[in-house]
């Protein structure tokens, strides 16, 4: 359960956000999750308020999006989607490739309340 | 990745770059990795080991698949030509280091209590519990885990994944994101291959290759002493690469890349 701690990493970067544009609090949190970063939005989800709790974050509602695997072949060159554990070219079938979306693990944007509502 | 340049701008996510405000909210683009701080800690750990030239590796494997019994034969093996130390990672119990200490060697334990993986601020602290003067080789033996540890850097320069021929050899496939993460896989306990029937070595290592990854596969098996020159030799051309890129002031982070870092590169 690491996800526990990426939703505390995740509130205490909210909070320096929320600090820097010297709002009151959040009120939406964009996670950007690809399926090769090792974590599962809906676990993260679920430890968000724990971590959560008694900040500025708590009221905050948590989005997920996430793009699918693409790779581009070294060999080829051509760029196509993949999945989790077979990341070969989907045109010439070499493993040759690398990355090019999927692994992503980004705090995306926070929409904040700047004035006491 | 940063986010002065826009490096952390992937084909993925560079929609969601620029937002538009809504009315009575302010809405700010971040794009910062979750694990910032981790990373910035991590980072900060490998300039500690790149100032003392000093190569550090993490190994990771599940439970069980030998990492403290490889440790023991390789630190025996290195005993009179390098200095080494080890960070240990476990749930509970100092038994790991004990094992290392009793060879000699300088070990820090790292209780994790429930915590299922290491992360930067752990070694961080383990390494102001130990004296690294003349360290040439420090070993960060990880929880045994094969999901949770992947996803934190520790400001090793290396990943070792180990499998033990006594798990499927299908692991890499099931276990994508660790695997994906290795710079060189073990493949452990091989003396058992004679007894067992269902581990096929070269489907262990087509698993790995399905993942993109071009990591070198060792076989060995650490009690009976098999296969352990080729790991030895490996180790010292990291070594002697580690050395190389200090004299020029460069480091080296695991193979996993970060998306800015592929980005980066794709578009160099």
């Amino acid at each position: 359960m690491h996800e526990l701690a990426v939703a505390q990493a995740l509130v205490e970067q909210v909070e320096a956000v929320i600090v820097q544009h010297a709002a009151m609090q959040a009120s939406l949190i964009r996670v950007h999750i690809g399926p090769l970063a090792g974590v599962v939005p809906e676990l993260l989800a679920t430890a968000f308020p724990l971590a959560a709790a008694g900040s500025r974050a708590e009221h905050a509602e948590l989005e997920f999006s996430h793009a699918p695997i693409t790779v581009r072949c070294q060999t080829c060159g051509a760029e196509t989607e993949a999945a989790m554990n077979r990341l070969l070219c989907g045109a010439c079938g070499d493993w040759h490739t690398q990355i090019v979306s999927g692994d992503e693990l980004l705090l995306e944007s926070v929409e904040l309340e700047t004035v006491p509502t | 990745m940063c986010n002065t340049c826009g490096c952390n701008l992937t084909p993925g996510n560079q929609r969601l770059a620029f937002k538009p405000v809504a009315k009575g909210a302010t809405a700010v683009s971040v794009l910062k990795g979750l694990l910032a701080k981790n990373d910035d800690q991590a980072a900060h750990n490998r300039e500690h080991f790149d100032r003392r030239g000093i190569l550090a590796i993490n190994l990771m494997s599940s439970p069980g698949s030998g990492k403290t019994a490889l440790l023991e034969a390789t630190l025996t093996a290195l005993k009179n030509e390098f200095t080494c130390a080890v960070i240990e990672g476990d749930l509970e119990t100092e038994n790991d280091a004990e094992r290392i200490r009793a060879l000699g060697v300088t070990a820090h334990q790292i209780v994790t209590g429930t915590a299922c993986h290491l992360d930067a601020h752990l070694v961080h602290d383990a390494l102001h519990h130990m004296n690294l003067d003349g360290v040439d080789i420090l070993f960060i033996e990880n929880v045994g885990n094969l999901v949770c540890p992947a996803s934190f850097d520790l400001g090793q320069h290396l990943n070792v994944t180990l499998l033990s021929v006594t798990e499927g050899d299908d692991k890499p496939a099931k276990y994508p994101v660790m695997f994906r993460a290795a710079d060189a896989m073990l493949l452990t306990k091989t003396d058992l291959l004679a007894v067992l029937d269902d581990f096929d070595p070269d489907q262990a290592e087509a698993h790995l290759r399905n993942l993109a990854n071009p990591a070198p596969v060792l076989r060995l098996s650490a009690r009976k002493n098999l296969g352990m020159d080729a790991w030895l030799a490996w180790l010292r051309e990291q070594l002697a690469a580690q050395r190389a890129r200090v004299a020029i002031g460069q480091s080296r982070r695991p193979a996993i890349q970060s998306d800015g870092q592929t980005f980066h590169s794709a578009s160099a």
